[in-house]
Protein backbone atom coordinates (compact mmCIF):
# COMPACT_ATOMS: atom_id res chain seq x y z
CA UNK A 1 0.00 0.00 0.00
CA UNK A 2 1.27 3.45 -0.81
CA UNK A 3 2.00 5.97 1.90
CA UNK A 4 -0.85 8.22 0.74
CA UNK A 5 -3.35 5.39 0.90
CA UNK A 6 -2.21 4.40 4.36
CA UNK A 7 -2.53 7.98 5.58
CA UNK A 8 -6.01 8.06 4.02
CA UNK A 9 -6.98 5.04 6.09
CA UNK A 10 -5.51 6.54 9.25
CA UNK A 11 -7.24 9.89 8.82
CA UNK A 12 -10.54 8.19 7.96
CA UNK A 13 -10.23 6.02 11.08
CA UNK A 14 -9.51 9.05 13.29
CA UNK A 15 -12.48 11.00 11.88
CA UNK A 16 -14.71 7.95 12.32
CA UNK A 17 -13.52 7.58 15.91
CA UNK A 18 -14.35 11.22 16.70
CA UNK A 19 -17.78 10.97 15.07
CA UNK A 20 -18.57 7.64 16.75
CA UNK A 21 -17.54 9.09 20.14
CA UNK A 22 -19.83 12.06 19.54
CA UNK A 23 -22.75 9.86 18.52
CA UNK A 24 -22.11 7.48 21.42
CA UNK A 25 -22.52 10.39 23.86
CA UNK A 26 -25.94 11.16 22.37
CA UNK A 27 -27.14 7.60 22.95
CA UNK A 28 -28.74 6.75 26.28
CA UNK A 29 -31.94 7.03 28.33
CA UNK A 30 -32.01 10.84 28.10
CA UNK A 31 -32.14 12.24 24.57
CA UNK A 32 -29.16 14.45 23.75
CA UNK A 33 -28.46 15.89 20.31
CA UNK A 34 -25.08 15.99 18.63
CA UNK A 35 -25.28 19.82 18.73
CA UNK A 36 -25.80 19.71 22.50
CA UNK A 37 -22.78 17.40 22.86
CA UNK A 38 -20.68 19.86 20.89
CA UNK A 39 -22.14 22.75 22.89
CA UNK A 40 -21.38 21.16 26.24
CA UNK A 41 -17.82 20.30 25.27
CA UNK A 42 -17.33 23.76 23.79
CA UNK A 43 -18.58 25.47 26.94
CA UNK A 44 -16.23 23.44 29.15
CA UNK A 45 -13.33 24.22 26.87
CA UNK A 46 -14.19 27.92 27.29
CA UNK A 47 -15.30 28.43 23.69
CA UNK A 48 -17.94 31.12 23.02
CA UNK A 49 -20.90 28.77 22.41
CA UNK A 50 -24.54 28.97 23.32
CA UNK A 51 -25.03 27.41 26.78
CA UNK A 52 -26.66 23.97 27.00
CA UNK A 53 -29.39 23.18 29.61
CA UNK A 54 -27.73 22.29 32.92
CA UNK A 55 -29.19 18.77 33.08
CA UNK A 56 -28.05 17.95 29.55
CA UNK A 57 -24.67 19.44 30.29
CA UNK A 58 -24.12 17.30 33.36
CA UNK A 59 -25.29 14.15 31.51
CA UNK A 60 -22.81 14.88 28.73
CA UNK A 61 -19.89 16.19 30.75
CA UNK A 62 -20.17 14.21 33.99
CA UNK A 63 -21.57 10.88 32.82
CA UNK A 64 -21.30 9.96 29.20
CA UNK A 65 -18.25 11.78 27.90
CA UNK A 66 -15.79 10.41 30.49
CA UNK A 67 -17.16 6.95 29.84
CA UNK A 68 -16.87 7.18 26.05
CA UNK A 69 -13.38 8.69 26.21
CA UNK A 70 -12.25 6.05 28.71
CA UNK A 71 -13.57 3.33 26.39
CA UNK A 72 -11.70 4.87 23.44
CA UNK A 73 -8.44 5.16 25.38
CA UNK A 74 -8.68 1.68 26.93
CA UNK A 75 -9.41 0.19 23.51
CA UNK A 76 -6.36 1.95 22.10
CA UNK A 77 -4.13 0.86 24.98
CA UNK A 78 -5.22 -2.78 24.86
CA UNK A 79 -4.85 -2.97 21.07
CA UNK A 80 -1.33 -1.52 21.29
CA UNK A 81 -0.47 -3.98 24.07
CA UNK A 82 -1.64 -6.90 21.97
CA UNK A 83 0.32 -5.77 18.91
CA UNK A 84 3.55 -5.43 20.91
CA UNK A 85 3.10 -8.76 22.69
CA UNK A 86 2.38 -10.58 19.43
CA UNK A 87 5.62 -9.24 18.00
CA UNK A 88 8.10 -9.74 20.83
CA UNK A 89 6.76 -13.14 21.87
CA UNK A 90 6.25 -14.18 18.21
CA UNK A 91 2.90 -15.50 19.29
CA UNK A 92 -0.22 -14.67 17.24
CA UNK A 93 -2.32 -15.58 20.28
CA UNK A 94 -0.55 -13.15 22.62
CA UNK A 95 -2.84 -10.66 24.29
CA UNK A 96 -2.79 -9.09 27.76
CA UNK A 97 -5.98 -10.94 28.63
CA UNK A 98 -5.04 -14.42 27.36
CA UNK A 99 -1.57 -14.32 28.94
CA UNK A 100 -2.96 -13.33 32.34
CA UNK A 101 -1.65 -9.73 32.56
CA UNK A 102 -5.12 -8.21 32.82
CA UNK A 103 -6.16 -10.61 35.59
CA UNK A 104 -2.93 -9.94 37.44
CA UNK A 105 -3.52 -6.21 37.14
CA UNK A 106 -7.03 -6.70 38.53
CA UNK A 107 -5.60 -8.28 41.69
CA UNK A 108 -3.34 -5.26 42.14
CA UNK A 109 -6.24 -2.88 41.49
CA UNK A 110 -8.69 -4.49 43.92
CA UNK A 111 -6.02 -4.48 46.63
CA UNK A 112 -6.11 -0.70 46.38
CA UNK A 113 -9.80 -0.13 45.61
CA UNK A 114 -11.32 -2.73 47.95
CA UNK A 115 -8.72 -3.28 50.65
CA UNK A 116 -7.55 0.32 50.66
CA UNK A 117 -3.88 -0.64 50.44
CA UNK A 118 -2.05 2.67 50.45
CA UNK A 119 -0.65 2.56 46.94
CA UNK A 120 -1.44 4.45 43.76
CA UNK A 121 -4.08 2.53 41.79
CA UNK A 122 -2.24 2.39 38.44
CA UNK A 123 1.03 1.48 40.16
CA UNK A 124 -0.62 -1.45 41.97
CA UNK A 125 -2.26 -2.63 38.74
CA UNK A 126 1.11 -2.35 36.97
CA UNK A 127 2.77 -4.45 39.66
CA UNK A 128 0.03 -7.07 39.32
CA UNK A 129 0.36 -7.15 35.52
CA UNK A 130 4.15 -7.41 35.69
CA UNK A 131 4.03 -10.27 38.23
CA UNK A 132 1.47 -12.12 36.12
CA UNK A 133 3.58 -11.63 32.99
CA UNK A 134 6.73 -12.95 34.66
CA UNK A 135 4.79 -15.89 36.12
CA UNK A 136 3.20 -16.80 32.77
CA UNK A 137 6.45 -16.64 30.83
CA UNK A 138 8.36 -18.57 33.51
CA UNK A 139 5.77 -21.35 33.52
CA UNK A 140 5.64 -21.44 29.71
CA UNK A 141 9.42 -21.55 29.39
CA UNK A 142 10.59 -25.13 29.03
CA UNK A 143 14.13 -25.86 27.87
CA UNK A 144 14.77 -22.22 27.04
CA UNK A 145 11.90 -21.85 24.60
CA UNK A 146 8.33 -20.62 24.91
CA UNK A 147 5.86 -22.04 22.42
CA UNK A 148 2.71 -20.02 21.73
CA UNK A 149 0.46 -22.82 22.91
CA UNK A 150 2.34 -23.24 26.21
CA UNK A 151 2.18 -19.49 26.73
CA UNK A 152 -1.60 -19.49 26.33
CA UNK A 153 -1.97 -22.47 28.69
CA UNK A 154 0.26 -20.84 31.30
CA UNK A 155 -1.69 -17.60 30.84
CA UNK A 156 -4.91 -19.52 31.45
CA UNK A 157 -3.57 -20.89 34.73
CA UNK A 158 -2.39 -17.48 35.91
CA UNK A 159 -5.65 -15.82 34.83
CA UNK A 160 -7.65 -18.41 36.78
CA UNK A 161 -5.54 -17.93 39.87
CA UNK A 162 -5.64 -14.15 39.62
CA UNK A 163 -9.40 -14.19 38.97
CA UNK A 164 -9.91 -16.33 42.07
CA UNK A 165 -7.74 -13.95 44.10
CA UNK A 166 -9.72 -10.96 42.85
CA UNK A 167 -13.03 -12.60 43.76
CA UNK A 168 -11.65 -13.70 47.13
CA UNK A 169 -10.50 -10.21 48.02
CA UNK A 170 -13.88 -8.73 47.10
CA UNK A 171 -15.81 -11.35 49.10
CA UNK A 172 -13.42 -10.93 52.02
CA UNK A 173 -14.12 -7.23 52.17
CA UNK A 174 -17.87 -7.97 51.67
CA UNK A 175 -19.18 -4.47 51.43
CA UNK A 176 -21.99 -3.43 49.16
CA UNK A 177 -22.77 -5.44 46.06
CA UNK A 178 -19.90 -7.96 45.90
CA UNK A 179 -21.21 -9.87 42.91
CA UNK A 180 -21.57 -6.83 40.72
CA UNK A 181 -18.14 -5.60 41.80
CA UNK A 182 -16.54 -8.97 40.98
CA UNK A 183 -18.20 -9.10 37.58
CA UNK A 184 -16.98 -5.62 36.72
CA UNK A 185 -13.37 -6.49 37.52
CA UNK A 186 -13.38 -9.94 35.92
CA UNK A 187 -15.36 -9.09 32.79
CA UNK A 188 -14.29 -5.48 32.47
CA UNK A 189 -16.52 -2.44 32.46
CA UNK A 190 -16.17 1.28 31.93
CA UNK A 191 -19.52 2.02 33.63
CA UNK A 192 -17.91 3.84 36.54
CA UNK A 193 -15.57 5.94 34.41
CA UNK A 194 -14.81 9.45 35.66
CA UNK A 195 -12.53 12.23 34.44
CA UNK A 196 -9.89 10.69 36.69
CA UNK A 197 -10.19 7.47 34.64
CA UNK A 198 -9.75 9.50 31.49
CA UNK A 199 -6.64 11.16 32.92
CA UNK A 200 -5.04 7.85 33.95
CA UNK A 201 -5.80 6.14 30.63
CA UNK A 202 -4.79 9.15 28.54
CA UNK A 203 -1.46 9.56 30.33
CA UNK A 204 -0.63 5.89 29.94
CA UNK A 205 -1.61 5.74 26.27
CA UNK A 206 0.25 8.95 25.45
CA UNK A 207 3.46 8.17 27.34
CA UNK A 208 3.77 4.41 26.82
CA UNK A 209 2.22 4.62 23.35
CA UNK A 210 4.88 7.11 22.25
CA UNK A 211 7.64 4.85 23.56
CA UNK A 212 6.17 1.88 21.73
CA UNK A 213 5.78 3.85 18.51
CA UNK A 214 9.43 4.89 18.68
CA UNK A 215 10.31 1.18 18.93
CA UNK A 216 8.41 0.28 15.75
CA UNK A 217 11.52 -0.71 13.81
CA UNK A 218 12.72 -2.89 16.65
CA UNK A 219 9.35 -4.62 16.73
CA UNK A 220 9.68 -5.38 13.01
CA UNK A 221 13.05 -7.02 13.61
CA UNK A 222 11.47 -9.82 15.68
CA UNK A 223 9.60 -11.22 12.65
CA UNK A 224 12.05 -14.07 12.09
CA UNK A 225 12.84 -14.74 15.72
CA UNK A 226 15.48 -13.87 18.28
CA UNK A 227 18.63 -14.85 16.40
CA UNK A 228 17.42 -12.98 13.37
CA UNK A 229 16.61 -9.91 15.46
CA UNK A 230 20.05 -10.06 17.06
CA UNK A 231 21.63 -10.38 13.63
CA UNK A 232 19.72 -7.23 12.60
CA UNK A 233 21.40 -5.31 15.39
CA UNK A 234 18.73 -5.60 18.10
CA UNK A 235 19.74 -6.15 21.70
CA UNK A 236 17.15 -8.89 22.02
CA UNK A 237 16.79 -9.42 25.76
CA UNK A 238 16.95 -5.75 26.71
CA UNK A 239 14.48 -4.78 23.98
CA UNK A 240 12.06 -7.58 24.76
CA UNK A 241 11.91 -6.86 28.49
CA UNK A 242 11.67 -3.11 27.99
CA UNK A 243 8.74 -3.60 25.62
CA UNK A 244 7.02 -6.23 27.75
CA UNK A 245 7.48 -3.96 30.76
CA UNK A 246 5.83 -1.15 28.80
CA UNK A 247 2.96 -3.45 27.97
CA UNK A 248 2.55 -4.35 31.64
CA UNK A 249 2.50 -0.64 32.48
CA UNK A 250 -0.05 0.12 29.78
CA UNK A 251 -2.23 -2.87 30.62
CA UNK A 252 -2.02 -2.02 34.32
CA UNK A 253 -3.31 1.49 33.68
CA UNK A 254 -6.10 0.19 31.44
CA UNK A 255 -7.21 -2.41 33.99
CA UNK A 256 -7.06 0.15 36.80
CA UNK A 257 -9.84 2.12 35.09
CA UNK A 258 -11.83 -0.68 33.42
CA UNK A 259 -11.11 -4.13 34.86
CA UNK A 260 -9.91 -6.88 32.55
CA UNK A 261 -11.55 -6.47 29.17
CA UNK A 262 -10.69 -9.39 26.94
CA UNK A 263 -9.91 -9.96 23.27
CA UNK A 264 -9.36 -6.35 22.16
CA UNK A 265 -5.59 -6.89 22.19
CA UNK A 266 -5.95 -10.24 20.47
CA UNK A 267 -8.19 -9.49 17.52
CA UNK A 268 -7.48 -5.87 16.60
CA UNK A 269 -3.84 -6.39 15.52
CA UNK A 270 -4.88 -9.29 13.27
CA UNK A 271 -7.68 -7.28 11.65
CA UNK A 272 -5.60 -4.13 11.21
CA UNK A 273 -2.55 -5.96 9.78
CA UNK A 274 -4.81 -6.85 6.85
CA UNK A 275 -4.99 -3.13 6.03
CA UNK A 276 -1.69 -1.69 7.26
CA UNK A 277 0.56 -4.64 6.50
CA UNK A 278 2.90 -6.12 9.14
CA UNK A 279 5.25 -3.12 9.50
CA UNK A 280 4.79 -1.66 12.98
CA UNK A 281 5.24 1.98 11.95
CA UNK A 282 1.96 1.64 10.12
CA UNK A 283 0.31 -1.01 12.27
CA UNK A 284 0.64 0.73 15.65
CA UNK A 285 -1.10 4.09 14.99
CA UNK A 286 -3.95 2.45 13.08
CA UNK A 287 -4.40 -0.36 15.60
CA UNK A 288 -4.64 2.20 18.42
CA UNK A 289 -7.34 4.21 16.65
CA UNK A 290 -9.27 1.10 15.59
CA UNK A 291 -8.98 -0.37 19.10
CA UNK A 292 -10.55 2.79 20.47
CA UNK A 293 -13.28 2.68 17.85
CA UNK A 294 -14.00 -0.97 18.60
CA UNK A 295 -14.32 -0.49 22.34
CA UNK A 296 -16.50 2.64 22.07
CA UNK A 297 -18.91 0.72 19.84
CA UNK A 298 -18.78 -2.36 22.09
CA UNK A 299 -19.47 -0.25 25.20
CA UNK A 300 -22.33 1.59 23.52
CA UNK A 301 -23.85 -1.79 22.66
CA UNK A 302 -23.22 -2.98 26.23
CA UNK A 303 -25.27 -0.16 27.72
CA UNK A 304 -28.07 -0.02 25.13
CA UNK A 305 -28.87 -3.45 23.68
CA UNK A 306 -30.57 -4.74 26.82
CA UNK A 307 -31.69 -1.33 28.01
CA UNK A 308 -32.40 -0.69 30.89
CA UNK A 309 -30.07 -3.53 31.83
CA UNK A 310 -26.42 -2.77 31.35
CA UNK A 311 -23.80 -5.40 30.51
CA UNK A 312 -20.11 -5.24 31.39
CA UNK A 313 -18.42 -4.40 28.07
CA UNK A 314 -16.19 -7.48 28.42
CA UNK A 315 -19.22 -9.65 27.60
CA UNK A 316 -19.60 -7.91 24.24
CA UNK A 317 -15.88 -8.09 23.43
CA UNK A 318 -15.93 -11.81 24.29
CA UNK A 319 -18.93 -12.43 22.03
CA UNK A 320 -17.01 -10.81 19.18
CA UNK A 321 -13.53 -11.97 20.18
CA UNK A 322 -14.03 -15.67 20.84
CA UNK A 323 -15.17 -16.50 17.27
CA UNK A 324 -12.10 -14.66 15.96
CA UNK A 325 -9.92 -16.57 18.45
CA UNK A 326 -11.38 -19.86 17.16
CA UNK A 327 -10.78 -18.75 13.58
CA UNK A 328 -7.12 -18.06 14.42
CA UNK A 329 -6.76 -21.54 15.91
CA UNK A 330 -8.44 -23.24 12.98
CA UNK A 331 -6.91 -21.42 10.07
CA UNK A 332 -4.49 -23.20 7.80
CA UNK A 333 -1.55 -20.93 8.56
CA UNK A 334 -1.62 -22.07 12.16
CA UNK A 335 1.58 -23.98 11.28
CA UNK A 336 3.19 -20.61 11.85
CA UNK A 337 2.82 -20.95 15.57
CA UNK A 338 2.09 -24.59 16.43
CA UNK B 1 42.60 -8.84 7.07
CA UNK B 2 39.42 -10.85 6.64
CA UNK B 3 38.27 -12.98 9.53
CA UNK B 4 40.64 -13.96 12.33
CA UNK B 5 39.63 -16.45 14.97
CA UNK B 6 42.07 -16.46 17.84
CA UNK B 7 41.83 -19.15 20.52
CA UNK B 8 38.03 -19.01 20.81
CA UNK B 9 36.52 -20.90 23.73
CA UNK B 10 32.90 -21.05 24.86
CA UNK B 11 31.01 -22.99 27.52
CA UNK B 12 27.39 -23.33 28.53
CA UNK B 13 27.28 -24.12 32.25
CA UNK B 14 30.03 -26.71 32.66
CA UNK B 15 29.87 -27.99 29.07
CA UNK B 16 32.69 -26.84 26.81
CA UNK B 17 31.16 -26.08 23.42
CA UNK B 18 34.29 -24.65 21.77
CA UNK B 19 37.93 -25.08 22.78
CA UNK B 20 40.72 -22.86 21.48
CA UNK B 21 39.50 -22.56 17.91
CA UNK B 22 41.85 -20.51 15.72
CA UNK B 23 41.75 -19.89 12.00
CA UNK B 24 42.42 -17.08 9.55
CA UNK B 25 40.07 -16.59 6.58
CA UNK B 26 41.00 -14.17 3.78
CA UNK B 27 38.64 -11.43 2.55
CA UNK B 28 36.35 -12.58 -0.24
CA UNK B 29 36.84 -16.28 0.45
CA UNK B 30 34.10 -18.84 1.03
CA UNK B 31 34.69 -21.09 4.02
CA UNK B 32 32.89 -24.33 4.77
CA UNK B 33 32.33 -25.05 8.45
CA UNK B 34 32.07 -28.80 8.83
CA UNK B 35 31.69 -31.23 11.70
CA UNK B 36 29.30 -33.80 13.13
CA UNK B 37 26.12 -32.72 14.93
CA UNK B 38 27.02 -30.96 18.14
CA UNK B 39 30.54 -30.10 16.97
CA UNK B 40 29.91 -26.41 17.78
CA UNK B 41 29.27 -25.06 14.26
CA UNK B 42 26.20 -22.94 15.08
CA UNK B 43 27.81 -21.64 18.26
CA UNK B 44 30.94 -20.62 16.37
CA UNK B 45 28.80 -18.74 13.83
CA UNK B 46 26.92 -16.94 16.62
CA UNK B 47 30.22 -15.91 18.23
CA UNK B 48 31.63 -14.65 14.94
CA UNK B 49 28.38 -12.69 14.46
CA UNK B 50 28.87 -11.15 17.90
CA UNK B 51 25.55 -12.52 19.19
CA UNK B 52 27.19 -14.78 21.78
CA UNK B 53 30.34 -13.67 23.58
CA UNK B 54 33.28 -16.06 23.71
CA UNK B 55 34.57 -16.93 27.20
CA UNK B 56 38.10 -16.56 25.94
CA UNK B 57 39.76 -15.57 22.69
CA UNK B 58 38.61 -13.11 20.07
CA UNK B 59 36.94 -13.18 16.68
CA UNK B 60 37.89 -10.19 14.57
CA UNK B 61 36.77 -8.89 11.22
CA UNK B 62 39.19 -6.71 9.26
CA UNK B 63 41.20 -6.16 12.42
CA UNK B 64 38.24 -5.13 14.61
CA UNK B 65 37.25 -7.41 17.47
CA UNK B 66 33.60 -8.38 16.95
CA UNK B 67 33.02 -8.63 20.69
CA UNK B 68 33.91 -4.95 21.10
CA UNK B 69 31.19 -3.79 18.67
CA UNK B 70 27.69 -2.98 19.88
CA UNK B 71 24.90 -5.04 18.33
CA UNK B 72 23.99 -2.42 15.78
CA UNK B 73 27.54 -1.84 14.54
CA UNK B 74 28.05 -5.59 14.35
CA UNK B 75 24.85 -5.91 12.29
CA UNK B 76 26.11 -3.38 9.78
CA UNK B 77 29.16 -5.55 9.11
CA UNK B 78 28.01 -9.12 9.68
CA UNK B 79 24.80 -10.85 8.59
CA UNK B 80 23.83 -14.23 10.03
CA UNK B 81 21.20 -16.50 8.54
CA UNK B 82 20.02 -19.06 11.06
CA UNK B 83 18.62 -22.47 10.16
CA UNK B 84 14.98 -22.82 9.13
CA UNK B 85 13.88 -19.33 10.10
CA UNK B 86 10.21 -18.62 9.50
CA UNK B 87 8.28 -15.41 10.17
CA UNK B 88 5.50 -15.21 12.75
CA UNK B 89 3.41 -12.89 10.59
CA UNK B 90 2.57 -12.86 6.91
CA UNK B 91 5.21 -10.93 5.00
CA UNK B 92 5.86 -10.25 1.35
CA UNK B 93 9.28 -10.97 -0.12
CA UNK B 94 10.10 -7.27 -0.30
CA UNK B 95 9.11 -6.78 3.35
CA UNK B 96 11.42 -9.64 4.34
CA UNK B 97 14.36 -8.15 2.43
CA UNK B 98 13.67 -4.67 3.86
CA UNK B 99 14.19 -6.12 7.34
CA UNK B 100 17.85 -6.23 6.36
CA UNK B 101 17.88 -2.44 6.29
CA UNK B 102 17.03 -2.17 9.99
CA UNK B 103 20.63 -1.79 11.21
CA UNK B 104 21.12 1.09 8.77
CA UNK B 105 18.07 3.07 9.87
CA UNK B 106 18.11 5.90 12.33
CA UNK B 107 17.62 4.54 15.81
CA UNK B 108 14.18 5.81 16.66
CA UNK B 109 11.94 6.58 13.73
CA UNK B 110 13.92 5.14 10.81
CA UNK B 111 11.65 5.32 7.81
CA UNK B 112 10.27 1.97 6.76
CA UNK B 113 10.93 1.27 3.11
CA UNK B 114 12.21 4.68 2.04
CA UNK B 115 13.38 4.96 -1.55
CA UNK B 116 17.03 4.26 -0.78
CA UNK B 117 16.17 1.20 1.29
CA UNK B 118 13.92 -0.09 -1.46
CA UNK B 119 16.67 0.33 -4.05
CA UNK B 120 19.12 -1.64 -1.89
CA UNK B 121 16.47 -4.31 -1.30
CA UNK B 122 15.72 -4.69 -5.02
CA UNK B 123 19.45 -4.88 -5.81
CA UNK B 124 19.83 -7.62 -3.21
CA UNK B 125 16.91 -9.55 -4.68
CA UNK B 126 18.37 -9.23 -8.18
CA UNK B 127 21.74 -10.41 -6.89
CA UNK B 128 20.23 -13.71 -5.76
CA UNK B 129 18.11 -14.03 -8.92
CA UNK B 130 14.83 -13.47 -7.07
CA UNK B 131 13.90 -10.02 -8.38
CA UNK B 132 10.63 -11.26 -9.86
CA UNK B 133 9.43 -12.58 -6.51
CA UNK B 134 9.30 -9.21 -4.75
CA UNK B 135 5.53 -9.01 -4.26
CA UNK B 136 4.97 -12.70 -3.49
CA UNK B 137 3.92 -13.78 -0.02
CA UNK B 138 6.81 -15.47 1.82
CA UNK B 139 4.62 -18.45 2.75
CA UNK B 140 3.96 -19.31 -0.90
CA UNK B 141 7.65 -19.68 -1.84
CA UNK B 142 9.48 -22.97 -2.29
CA UNK B 143 12.23 -23.86 0.18
CA UNK B 144 14.92 -22.83 -2.29
CA UNK B 145 13.22 -19.51 -3.01
CA UNK B 146 12.85 -18.81 0.72
CA UNK B 147 16.58 -19.37 1.24
CA UNK B 148 17.40 -17.06 -1.66
CA UNK B 149 15.19 -14.37 -0.21
CA UNK B 150 16.83 -14.87 3.19
CA UNK B 151 20.21 -14.39 1.57
CA UNK B 152 18.88 -11.27 -0.12
CA UNK B 153 17.77 -10.02 3.31
CA UNK B 154 21.27 -10.65 4.63
CA UNK B 155 22.82 -8.89 1.59
CA UNK B 156 20.51 -5.90 2.16
CA UNK B 157 22.44 -5.45 5.41
CA UNK B 158 25.40 -4.73 3.10
CA UNK B 159 27.65 -6.87 5.27
CA UNK B 160 31.34 -7.47 4.77
CA UNK B 161 30.84 -10.95 6.21
CA UNK B 162 27.98 -13.34 5.50
CA UNK B 163 27.36 -16.25 7.89
CA UNK B 164 25.05 -19.07 6.84
CA UNK B 165 23.91 -21.88 9.12
CA UNK B 166 23.12 -24.93 6.98
CA UNK B 167 21.64 -22.94 4.10
CA UNK B 168 21.02 -26.05 2.00
CA UNK B 169 18.91 -27.82 4.65
CA UNK B 170 15.71 -29.30 3.20
CA UNK B 171 16.54 -28.16 -0.35
CA UNK B 172 16.47 -30.43 -3.38
CA UNK B 173 19.72 -31.11 -5.24
CA UNK B 174 19.28 -28.46 -7.90
CA UNK B 175 18.34 -25.81 -5.33
CA UNK B 176 21.37 -26.76 -3.21
CA UNK B 177 23.77 -26.37 -6.14
CA UNK B 178 22.33 -23.12 -7.43
CA UNK B 179 22.17 -21.62 -3.94
CA UNK B 180 25.83 -22.29 -3.22
CA UNK B 181 26.86 -21.09 -6.67
CA UNK B 182 24.92 -17.92 -5.89
CA UNK B 183 26.76 -17.42 -2.60
CA UNK B 184 30.09 -17.66 -4.46
CA UNK B 185 28.92 -15.14 -7.05
CA UNK B 186 28.06 -12.56 -4.38
CA UNK B 187 31.78 -12.07 -3.86
CA UNK B 188 31.33 -11.37 -0.15
CA UNK B 189 33.41 -13.15 2.51
CA UNK B 190 31.21 -16.06 3.58
CA UNK B 191 31.33 -18.76 6.22
CA UNK B 192 28.73 -21.48 6.00
CA UNK B 193 28.01 -24.46 8.19
CA UNK B 194 27.35 -27.45 5.95
CA UNK B 195 26.61 -31.12 6.46
CA UNK B 196 27.32 -32.30 2.93
CA UNK B 197 31.08 -32.81 2.52
CA UNK B 198 30.80 -32.92 -1.27
CA UNK B 199 29.03 -29.57 -1.43
CA UNK B 200 31.72 -28.11 0.80
CA UNK B 201 34.44 -29.59 -1.41
CA UNK B 202 32.85 -28.15 -4.54
CA UNK B 203 31.99 -24.64 -3.36
CA UNK B 204 34.42 -23.67 -0.59
CA UNK B 205 37.90 -22.20 -0.79
CA UNK B 206 38.80 -23.58 2.60
CA UNK B 207 37.35 -25.87 5.21
CA UNK B 208 37.20 -25.50 8.98
CA UNK B 209 36.50 -28.92 10.47
CA UNK B 210 35.27 -29.07 14.06
CA UNK B 211 34.76 -32.08 16.28
CA UNK B 212 33.65 -31.86 19.90
CA UNK B 213 34.36 -28.13 19.92
CA UNK B 214 37.97 -28.50 18.79
CA UNK B 215 39.44 -27.49 15.47
CA UNK B 216 40.48 -30.77 13.87
CA UNK B 217 41.65 -29.56 10.50
CA UNK B 218 41.86 -26.32 8.57
CA UNK B 219 42.92 -25.90 4.96
CA UNK B 220 41.80 -26.36 1.38
CA UNK B 221 39.18 -29.02 0.69
CA UNK B 222 41.90 -31.32 -0.70
CA UNK B 223 43.97 -30.91 2.47
CA UNK B 224 41.12 -31.42 4.94
CA UNK B 225 38.89 -33.94 3.21
CA UNK B 226 41.11 -37.01 3.34
CA UNK B 227 39.99 -40.56 4.17
CA UNK B 228 42.04 -40.44 7.39
CA UNK B 229 40.54 -37.22 8.72
CA UNK B 230 36.98 -38.04 7.64
CA UNK B 231 37.33 -41.51 9.15
CA UNK B 232 38.60 -40.10 12.45
CA UNK B 233 35.89 -37.41 12.76
CA UNK B 234 32.81 -39.05 11.29
CA UNK B 235 33.71 -42.72 11.81
CA UNK B 236 32.99 -43.63 8.19
CA UNK B 237 35.08 -45.31 5.53
CA UNK B 238 35.50 -43.39 2.30
CA UNK B 239 37.49 -42.93 -0.91
CA UNK B 240 38.48 -39.63 -2.39
CA UNK B 241 38.18 -39.19 -6.16
CA UNK B 242 38.98 -36.19 -8.27
CA UNK B 243 36.04 -34.40 -9.85
CA UNK B 244 36.30 -34.84 -13.65
CA UNK B 245 35.49 -31.16 -14.25
CA UNK B 246 36.39 -29.08 -11.21
CA UNK B 247 39.33 -31.13 -10.03
CA UNK B 248 38.09 -30.78 -6.44
CA UNK B 249 37.81 -33.82 -4.19
CA UNK B 250 34.72 -36.03 -4.40
CA UNK B 251 34.01 -38.15 -1.35
CA UNK B 252 32.61 -41.61 -1.98
CA UNK B 253 31.47 -43.42 1.15
CA UNK B 254 31.79 -47.13 1.64
CA UNK B 255 28.58 -48.75 2.85
CA UNK B 256 28.65 -49.32 6.59
CA UNK B 257 29.47 -52.95 7.29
Amino acid sequence: MTRARYLGWLVAAIITLILVCGVAVTIGPAAVSLAQVAGSIGAHLGLPVEPVPLLIDSIVWQLRLPRVLTAALVGAGLALSGAVMQSVTRNPLADPYLLGLSSGASVGAVCVVILGVGFALPAAAFAGALLALIATLSIARVGGTITPVRAVLAGLAIAQLAGALTSFIIFWAAKGDSYREILNWLLGSVAGATWESVAIAATAVAVVGTGILLSATRLDAFAFGDTSAASLGINVNRTRWALLGSVALLTGAMVAVSGSIGFVGLILPHLVRGISGPGHRRLLPLVAVCGGLFLVIADTLARTVFDPRELPVGIITAFIGVPVFILLIKRKKSHLWA
Amino acid sequence: MGVDLDQLSYSIDATRILRNVSASLPTGSVTGLLGPNGAGKSTLLRIIAGIDKADAGTASLDGVSVGSLNRRDAARRIALLEQNAAPSVELTVLEVVLLGRIPHRTRLMGSFGGEEDRAVAFDALEAVGAGALFDRSWQTLSGGQQQRVQIARAMAQQPSLLLLDEPTNHLDVSAQLSLLAQVRELGVTAIMALHDLNLAAAYCDQIVLLDGGRLVAFGTPAEVLTPEIIGAVYGVDCFILEHPRGGHPVIVYSAAS
